[in-house]
């Protein structure tokens, strides 16, 4: 009768940990998209709790896959329209947009001087000038610039702060987003994102399988 | 490789066979004839080819072609209905004896009727926050003061 409850226990646990963590389901292949990447099983604790049960060493890997993240967060062609004021910026010193062009009232800029004035669906061939589809500012509230690594972390991960995103939608938006994907393709005369993309889409898996955590105080 | 694009400019239904990524400012000036919006920099920097697509200001050396697909576009020549008629910001303009050499003038008059329509009573932070034409001849004085009659007159008027 022991022995039974021994070997009822030992079930018990392997099934508590299988539910609660992708990697005993499914390793995660550098082609996979994030989709086939993420466990269904874990699929609702992430999405009402943000994170999900996991122990230090797979936190410790979803952190320092999240510093890679944060690298690409923070290179220019990302961040330069994620401000915290109301200017984009532009280049990689990161200087005020020219023509004083501002957020407005839709994030794309206004009254007067709108995105769409200037910016298409892909970089001009002729001016030089970049684009993208709904190319225009990241909400205020997604805004990183001039934040520590801390700030960004909880303003990323917040759904309140991130467009009631989950951290699979988050996953989905920074590896498929055309508009992200931009920073790799960023035209003539500007850097991509100096992390190269397959790398950067590792780590989201990595970050995102590994529980999706972000750095502490 | 050509293809057809469809749009409407100053009114009138027309159609280019032209290539995709030209600039709408290629095909105003070279394909259509007028002559009144201007190639300043081609980079989107001063302004000078500035128009209106769907009521929108737009700098058309910007502006690959593909995008006026089904648009509706407006030149300086289509700003009035004719010369008899003149448009708020024209007549502001001659009023004021704004233009010296004016090659980026009628760049400047697109953006200010523009901004007329969304400030009814403009200052000169308005304009100078959201107008970002440059004119090499340092008539900005006197663009702001027709600025400011246009949209007198455009109230008058209405």
């Amino acid at each position: 009768m022991k022995a039974f409850s021994l070997l009822f226990m030992g079930f018990l646990t392997f099934f508590v940990i299988s539910a609660s963590n992708p990697k005993l389901d499914k390793a995660p292949s550098f082609n996979d998209s994030i989709d086939q990447l993420r466990p269904e099983s874990s699929s609702e604790a992430r999405n009402t709790a943000g994170l999900f049960p996991t122990n230090e060493e797979e936190k410790n890997k979803s952190l320092l896959a999240f510093d890679v993240i944060l690298k690409v967060l923070k290179d220019p062609r990302c961040i330069n329209c994620h401000p915290t004021d109301d200017r984009p910026r532009q280049g990689d010193d990161q200087h005020l947009h020219l023509f004083n062009v501002r957020r407005g009232k839709t994030n794309q800029g206004g009254p007067i001087q709108f995105c769409s004035g200037c910016h298409g669906d892909d970089n001009n061939v002729y001016s030089g000038v970049p684009g993208a589809p709904h190319w225009g500012l990241a909400p205020k509230s997604m805004g990183w610039l001039g934040l520590s690594d801390y700030e960004i972390g909880q303003k990323f991960i917040s759904k309140s702060s991130n467009g009631q995103r989950s951290p699979e939608a988050l996953a989905k938006h920074m590896t498929e987003d055309a508009l992200v994907l931009w920073g790799w393709n960023p035209g003539e005369n500007r850097k991509p994102v100096q992390v190269p993309f397959e790398e950067f889409k590792k780590a989201v898996a990595d970050w995102l399988d590994n529980g999706a955590h972000v750095p502490s105080k | 490789m050509k293809s057809k694009i469809n749009f409407t400019i100053n009114g009138k239904q027309t159609s280019v066979e032209v290539n995709l990524e030209m600039p709408l400012l290629w095909v105003i000036r070279d394909e259509l004839n007028l002559k009144g919006t201007k190639f300043g920099c081609g980079r989107a920097m001063c302004g000078a080819c500035s128009v209106h697509v769907d009521g929108e200001l737009v700098r058309s050396c910007s502006f690959a072609i593909k995008r006026a697909q089904g648009k509706s576009i407006t030149t300086i020549e289509g700003l009035s209905e004719s010369e008899e008629n003149l448009h708020p910001i024209q007549q502001a303009w001659i009023d004021e004896n704004v233009l010296q050499c004016g090659y980026c003038q009628t760049g400047f008059m697109m953006a200010g009727a523009k901004l007329i329509e969304e400030f009814s009573d403009p200052t000169d932070e308005d304009i100078k926050a959201n107008i970002s034409n440059i004119c090499r001849c340092g008539t900005h004085p006197r663009i702001i003061s027709a600025i400011k009659r246009a949209a007198s007159l455009k109230k008058s008027n209405s």
